[in-house]
């Protein structure tokens, strides 16, 4: 299936409170694009439908929400980056694991690039 | 290239930043991108749609304000991060940003590594060739055919400077103002500034481009 923003539109139509503008998604921070554009890629792939998709995303919304989330709008964006690592794992692509190491190899990467160069990840970044 | 003799090497050895958040996205695009269900070149082909969707985009305003207000164009072009920061943009810290003219007679382009410090909020989203650095070495080298590859020929009685962005100073191109926008307000006039025409890869749109 091509990847368009076609299939970037018919996302924001399908899930519920995505934040938009009369032409489709609009986003606070270039992150938020980013992880709007893989879950939408992933759905491309098949990997879940919308309707489950949305479904995670409101059980997400709904416990941040029990926990105290203002649910402000701001927090969209976060609530779809923590869906987006739950179901991945829960479709067994990845683990929580692996999500935390590379998450820290990331962290190493920035720590050792000085300011003002590009962070770019290296095998040695994920130390022991 | 970059042609600043400031001395603002105060954060030289700092080390680069990435929020909790950007972390997490980073970890999750590589391994999405390692177990093969991403392509990071498709996902950025995807992202660049959005290009005029994200964030504040800062700089059309700041621009606008330069077009419309002499006074304020001044002061931009004397020291622009107290300039941008008078309209209510705060920078992140340690950013310096510098506004550079274009005229018929110099046009300014700017190229950039793509720093975890880039200006997203001024410029919006970078262009996705700033990845590459053959592409860059190329601007610097071919500034004038890069500007072709775009679409865009400049005249021959300009001249061009390619500027590098540093760890210490970014750059904001204040493109001409298109004729026949005399009695526009900054909010009209805002809409014609484009992303490229803020790093000098493109010219503001013309009147007739924006309803």
């Amino acid at each position: 299936m091509p990847l368009d923003s076609r299939a970037a539109l018919d996302a924001t139509n399908a899930v519920t409170g995505i934040p938009r503008d009369a032409h489709g998604p609009v986003f606070r921070e270039p992150w938020e694009a980013q992880a709007f554009a893989m879950a939408v890629t992933l759905h491309a792939r098949g990997l879940f439908t919308w309707k489950e998709w949305a479904a995670a995303l409101a059980d997400e919304i709904k416990s941040a929400q029990a926990s105290g989330d203002p649910d402000t709008g701001e927090t969209y964006y976060r609530h779809w980056l923590a869906t987006l690592e739950k179901l991945i794992s829960a479709k067994g692509v990845t683990t929580t694991d692996t999500l935390h190491r590379y998450r820290d190899a990331w962290d190493h990467a920035a720590d050792r690039t000085p300011h003002g160069s590009p962070i770019e990840l290296r095998p040695d970044d994920f130390g022991n | 290239m970059t042609g600043h003799d400031h001395d603002h090497h105060h954060h030289e050895n700092e080390h680069s930043e990435l929020s909790e958040t950007e972390l997490r996205v980073r970890a999750l695009e590589t391994i999405l991108t390692e177990k093969g269900y991403v392509d990071p070149a498709a996902l950025d082909l995807l992202i660049e749609t959005y290009e005029t969707k994200v964030g504040p985009r800062n700089g059309a305003r700041v621009v606008a304000r330069a077009w419309a207000d002499p006074a304020y164009c001044a002061r931009l072009l004397k020291d622009a991060t107290p300039a941008i920061a008078e309209l209510g943009y705060a920078g992140r810290q340690g950013e310096h940003i510098v506004a550079l003219e274009n005229t018929p007679a110099l046009h300014n382009m700017v190229v950039c590594t793509l720093c975890s410090c880039y200006p997203w909020p001024v410029l919006g989203l970078p262009p996705v060739w700033y990845k590459s650095a053959s592409y860059r070495s190329r601007a610097v080298k071919d500034p004038r055919g890069v500007l072709a590859d775009f679409g865009f020929k400049l005249p021959d009685g300009t001249d061009i400077r390619v500027w590098d962005s540093t760890a210490e100073i970014r750059y904001l191109v204040l493109p001409m103002r298109p004729v026949g926008t005399e009695d526009w307000s900054e909010e009209r006039l805002a809409e014609l500034v484009t992303r490229d025409s803020m790093i000098g890869t493109g010219l503001a749109k013309q009147p007739h481009e924006v309803s």
